[in-house]
C-alpha cells in the first residue's frame, strides 16, 4: 500500500503528452536574457559591462548576502545590454543580455574532474554556493542555505522530492529515467554535506518505470530507499511529503529542519552532482513544455535565459490560441503576461493552456459545500479564509483561521464548484497581514 | 501560419491570475440539478398518487420560486443565475413538504416567502441561515394551520377509508395511539409495507420511502451529500424512539423524516461545513424530531428540528474545526 496523507485532490495528470518523450537538447539560442535575480533572497548585481565578452559558466552577477545565489553566463558571447526585462516571477528584473557567438565556449578550467569523496563538507558547500545552486522545483531557495542548517537543528534525514505531483510536468520523471545514477550521486553528496545516513526518494505511483529505475540505481547503496507514494496532489508539497515519509509533521510556522529533514528536488541533486564532480554551474535545466495549446509537447534541456517564445517555437508553436501561459505546473505555477520572459533556474515547466484546460467560469458565492475543507492537506477551512478576505477581515483570518499555515497548493480552488479564487484571497490576506505588521 | 506567427498570436490577451490554473468540472448548477433529478422520481410518484392537485401545486411552487428569484436578481442588478437550479430546488422541495390539497395561493405565498425572505434578505444563495423550503413550509403552516394539516388520501386508499381526507399515520398515532394506528393499516406488516412504498396520507413528496432512498443513494454516490447525515439522523430517531418505548421502524419511515434527512438536513448552505459538525447536526436534528413527535403538540417534528439545528450551525462551525496538519501525531 503506497503511503498517503489526509486531503488532496485527483486532477487528471495529463502527463501522457510528454512522459514517454526523451529529453531533447535545445540548440544554443542566438540571444539569452539572464535575470540577476533567479532565487529567493537578495538580488545580485551584474559584474559585467555592455561589450564584455563572456564565456559559458562565467559569473556575471553576484551578491554579498548569504541568502542569495550567483548567476552565470549560460553560453559564450558578447554582453549587448544590461536592462530591465520581463521576469516570470518578479514582473521585471535587471537582466544581462548575451548575444551568443555560437562557439559555446567554456570558461577556463571547466569542466573539471573531481572526486566528491575526497572533498570536505565545507568545501562542497562552498562549491554549491559558487555554482549558483537553487531549488529547481520552482521555489528557488538557495541550496547552500538549505544545506547549512544551524547547529541547534540536527538533520537526520534527507528526502529527494521525486513525487512530481503537479499535473502535466514530466521533467523530473525523465531525469529519473535517463540520469538515475547522477541522481544517486547527487544525493550521496548532499547526504555527506548534511552528515546524514538516511535518505529517501519519494516517487508517486503513477511513475512505475521511474520507481523501478531508481530502485535499480540504489541497489548496493546503503541508506537510500525508494518510497512509493499514492498518486494524489499535493503529494510533493514539502510538508505533506515529510509527513508521509517520516511520519512526523512539520510544526506550524516551522521548517523541515525543525523535524530534522532536508528536502531537495530531483533537478537540484543532479545539478549538485555536476557542480561538485565537474565544476559546472547551474546554467541549464530540463523543462517540460506542454499544455493543450502546444503543438508538440516536449521535455527540453534549455539554457537559462532562453525565452518562453523560443522554447514554444522549439515545440512547433501553438496549435490553438493559449488562454494562459504558466511557468511551472498548473496548480502552483505562475501565470505569465508575455512570452518574452526567460527560463530561469526554477522553470520546471512552460504550460500553454487552452480554453478547455482552464475552466474558470464566473466566481459565485460560497455554498459551503465543504469540498475545500476535505481537500485541504493542511486541515484548514479555505472557504472561510476566502469569505474573511472578501470582508477585509485579514487579521481574523490569521488569528482564528490559521491563514499562515496555508501552503497555497490550490487543492481548494481545484474542487470548488463556485469557482472561487480562494488562493488569490489567501495571498491577498497574507500580504495585508504583512503590511499591517510592517506598519507597527 | 508560420511557426513565428503562431508563437506571436494573441499573446497580448493572456489571462493572468493567481494559481491554480486548472479546475474540476463541478459547478453549482451541476450540484443543484442533480439534487432536482434525485427528487424527480418521488415527485412524479406524488403526482401519480395525488393527481391533478399535486401537479398544480408542484407547478405553482416551482414557477413562483424561479420567478421571484428572477425579479429580485433583476431588481438588485445581480448576475442572472436562475438557471443554476437552486430556486427550482427550493420550489420543488417546498412542494414536497405540503399536502396536495392546498389551494394554489397558499403554496404561492409560501414559495415567494421562501425565496424573497428566507433566501434573499440574507443575501441570496450561500448566505441564508435557514433552509428556504422549510421556512416556506413553516410560513404556510403558521398562516393556514388547518389546510396544512388536512391530508388527502392516496390513490390506493380510495374506497378503503371513509371520505377523501385522512390523518397522517403520525397524526393517528398522536391522537389515537399505536393500536389504532396499526388497525388503520390492517396489521403491522402491511403498515411497514405501505410506509415503504408510499401508500399513505402525507405531504406530496414524503410518502414514498423507497423512491426518496433511491434518490438519496444517487446523491451519496455522486458525492453531493455525505452518507453520515441521513444515516445518523434517521438512526438517532430510531434509537431514541426505541429507548422511549415507541416503534422505531414506524418512526423511521413515517412523516417527513426520510425526505428531511436526505434532502434538507444535507442542504450544504445551512448545515455545518465539516463532517464532524454535520454528524453533530444530524444527531441534534434526530433528537429534536423525536422530542417534538413524542412530547410536543405537533405530530411531526422534522421541519422544526432541522430549522432549529440551522440556528446553531454557525456555532458548530466555530467550535468544530478540521484536524490541522501537525496536530495528528
Amino acid at each position: 500500500m503506497a503511503k498517503s496523507f489526509r486531503g488532496g485532490v485527483h486532477p487528471d495528470d495529463r502527463k501522457r503528452y510528454t512522459a514517454s518523450k526523451a529529453i531533447e537538447v535545445a540548440p544554443i539560442p542566438e540571444k539569452v536574457i539572464i535575470p540577476v535575480r533567479q532565487h529567493i533572497g537578495a538580488p545580485c548585481s551584474p559584474i559585467v559591462k555592455v561589450g564584455d565578452l563572456v564565456k559559458k559558466g562565467q559569473v556575471i552577477a553576484e551578491a554579498q548576502a548569504f541568502v542569495s545565489s550567483p548567476i552565470h553566463a549560460s553560453t559564450s558571447g558578447k554582453v549587448v545590454e544590461l536592462a530591465e526585462y520581463p521576469h516570470p516571477v518578479f514582473g521585471a528584473c535587471m537582466s544581462v543580455v548575451i548575444e551568443s557567438d555560437g562557439q559555446d565556449e567554456w570558461v577556463e578550467g571547466l569542466p573539471l574532474q573531481r572526486d566528491w569523496k575526497t572533498l570536505e563538507a565545507t568545501e562542497i558547500k562552498e562549491i554549491i554556493r559558487q555554482t549558483g545552486m537553487v531549488g529547481m522545483g520552482g521555489a528557488t531557495f538557495p541550496t547552500h542555505v538549505k544545506m547549512a542548517p544551524p547547529a541547534e537543528k540536527p538533520i537526520h534525514t534527507f528526502i529527494l522530492n521525486a513525487a512530481e505531483c503537479e499535473p502535466f510536468l514530466t521533467a523530473d520523471h525523465r531525469v529519473m529515467l535517463e540520469q538515475s545514477e547522477r541522481i544517486v550521486t547527487g544525493m550521496q553528496i548532499a547526504m555527506k554535506v548534511l552528515g546524514v545516513n538516511k535518505g529517501y526518494i519519494g516517487i508517486e505511483e503513477n511513475k512505475p518505470d521511474a520507481i523501478a529505475v531508481m530502485n535499480k540505481a540504489c541497489t548496493g547503496i546503503a541508506g537510500i530507499e525508494v518510497v512509493s507514494l499514492q498518486t494524489k496532489y499535493p503529494q510533493g508539497a514539502e510538508k505533506t511529503l515529510i509527513g508521509v515519509i517520516c511520519g512526523t509533521d512539520v510544526p506550524s510556522g516551522g521548517l523541515p529542519m525543525d523535524v530534522g529533514v532536508v528536502v531537495q528536488n530531483v533537478g537540484t541533486v543532479v545539478a549538485i552532482a555536476d557542480a561538485v564532480e565537474k565544476g559546472i554551474p547551474l546554467i541549464e535545466r530540463v523543462t517540460t513544455v506542454t499544455g493543450g495549446a502546444i503543438s508538440q509537447p516536449k521535455n527540453l534541456l534549455l539554457r537559462i535565459g532562453t525565452t518562453f517564445a523560443q522554447a514554444v517555437t522549439l515545440c512547433g508553436g501553438f496549435n490553438e490560441v493559449p488562454v494562459k501561459v504558466i511557468m511551472g505546473g498548473p496548480m502552483m505555477g505562475m501565470a505569465q503576461r508575455t512570452l518574452d520572459v526567460p527560463i530561469i533556474k526554477g522553470t520546471s515547466g512552460i504550460l500553454a493552456l487552452s480554453e478547455t484546460d482552464v475552466n474558470v467560469g464566473p466566481e459565485r458565492p460560497c455554498i459551503r459545500c465543504g469540498r475545500c475543507v476535505e481537500a485541504c492537506p493542511m486541515g484548514l477551512v479555505p472557504s472561510m479564509l476566502s469569505i474573511l478576505a472578501e470582508r477585509d477581515a485579514y487579521a481574523v483570518a490569521k488569528e482564528e483561521y490559521d491563514l499562515l499555515d496555508c501552503v497555497e497548493c490550490g487543492s481548494c480552488v481545484y474542487v470548488c464548484p463556485a469557482k472561487r479564487n480562494i488562493v488569490h484571497y489567501i495571498k491577498l490576506s497574507k500580504a495585508q497581514n504583512a503590511a499591517m505588521a510592517a506598519k507597527k | 501560419m508560420s511557426i513565428e506567427a503562431k508563437t506571436k498570436i494573441e499573446i497580448d490577451n493572456l489571462m493572468v491570475s493567481a494559481s491554480p490554473h486548472i479546475r474540476c468540472d463541478e459547478s453549482i448548477s451541476k450540484i443543484m440539478w442533480s439534487v432536482n433529478a434525485a427528487l424527480a422520481p418521488a415527485a412524479l410518484f406524488s403526482i401519480f398518487n395525488f393527481g391533478m392537485p399535486a401537479f398544480i401545486n408542484f407547478a405553482v411552487c416551482i414557477v413562483a420560486a424561479v420567478v421571484t428569484e428572477y425579479l429580485i436578481l433583476k431588481w438588485q442588478n445581480k448576475p442572472m443565475v436562475i438557471g443554476d437550479g437552486s430556486a427550482f430546488l427550493t420550489g420543488l422541495l417546498l412542494a414536497m413538504n405540503i399536502p396536495a390539497t392546498l389551494p394554489w395561493y397558499m403554496p404561492l405565498a409560501g414559495s415567494i416567502f421562501a425565496i424573497a425572505v428566507a433566501k434573499h434578505t440574507m443575501g441570496g444563495l450561500g448566505f441564508n441561515i435557514f433552509n428556504p423550503a422549510l421556512i416556506g413550509r413553516a410560513f404556510i403552516l403558521a398562516s393556514w394551520p388547518i389546510a396544512m394539516t388536512t391530508w388527502p388520501i392516496s390513490r390506493d386508499m380510495v374506497g378503503k377509508v371513509d371520505g377523501l381526507t385522512s390523518a397522517t399515520p403520525l397524526g393517528i398515532l398522536k391522537l389515537q395511539g399505536y393500536e389504532k394506528l396499526v388497525a388503520s393499516f390492517g396489521d403491522q406488516a402491511t403498515m411497514y409495507k405501505s410506509l415503504f412504498l408510499g401508500e399513505r396520507a402525507g405531504s406530496m413528496g414524503e410518502t414514498s420511502a423507497i423512491l426518496l432512498l433511491l434518490g438519496g443513494i444517487y446523491l451519496i454516490y455522486k458525492g453531493y451529500i455525505k452518507w453520515q447525515v441521513p444515516v445518523i439522523m434517521i438512526g438517532t430517531v430510531g434509537a431514541l424512539t426505541a429507548a422511549f418505548g415507541g416503534d422505531p421502524l414506524f418512526h423511521m419511515m413515517s412523516g417527513g423524516l426520510i425526505l428531511g434527512a436526505f434532502y434538507m438536513a444535507t442542504d450544504m448552505v445551512t448545515i455545518p461545513i465539516t463532517t464532524k459538525g454535520q454528524i453533530i447536526f444530524a444527531v441534534g436534528a434526530g433528537a429534536l424530531t423525536v422530542l417534538i413527535r413524542l412530547q410536543g403538540g405537533y405530530p411531526e417534528g422534522v421541519c422544526y428540528a432541522i430549522l432549529l439545528m440551522n440556528c446553531v450551525t454557525p456555532l458548530i462551525d466555530r467550535l468544530v474545526r478540521p484536524v490541522k496538519y501537525g496536530a495528528r501525531r
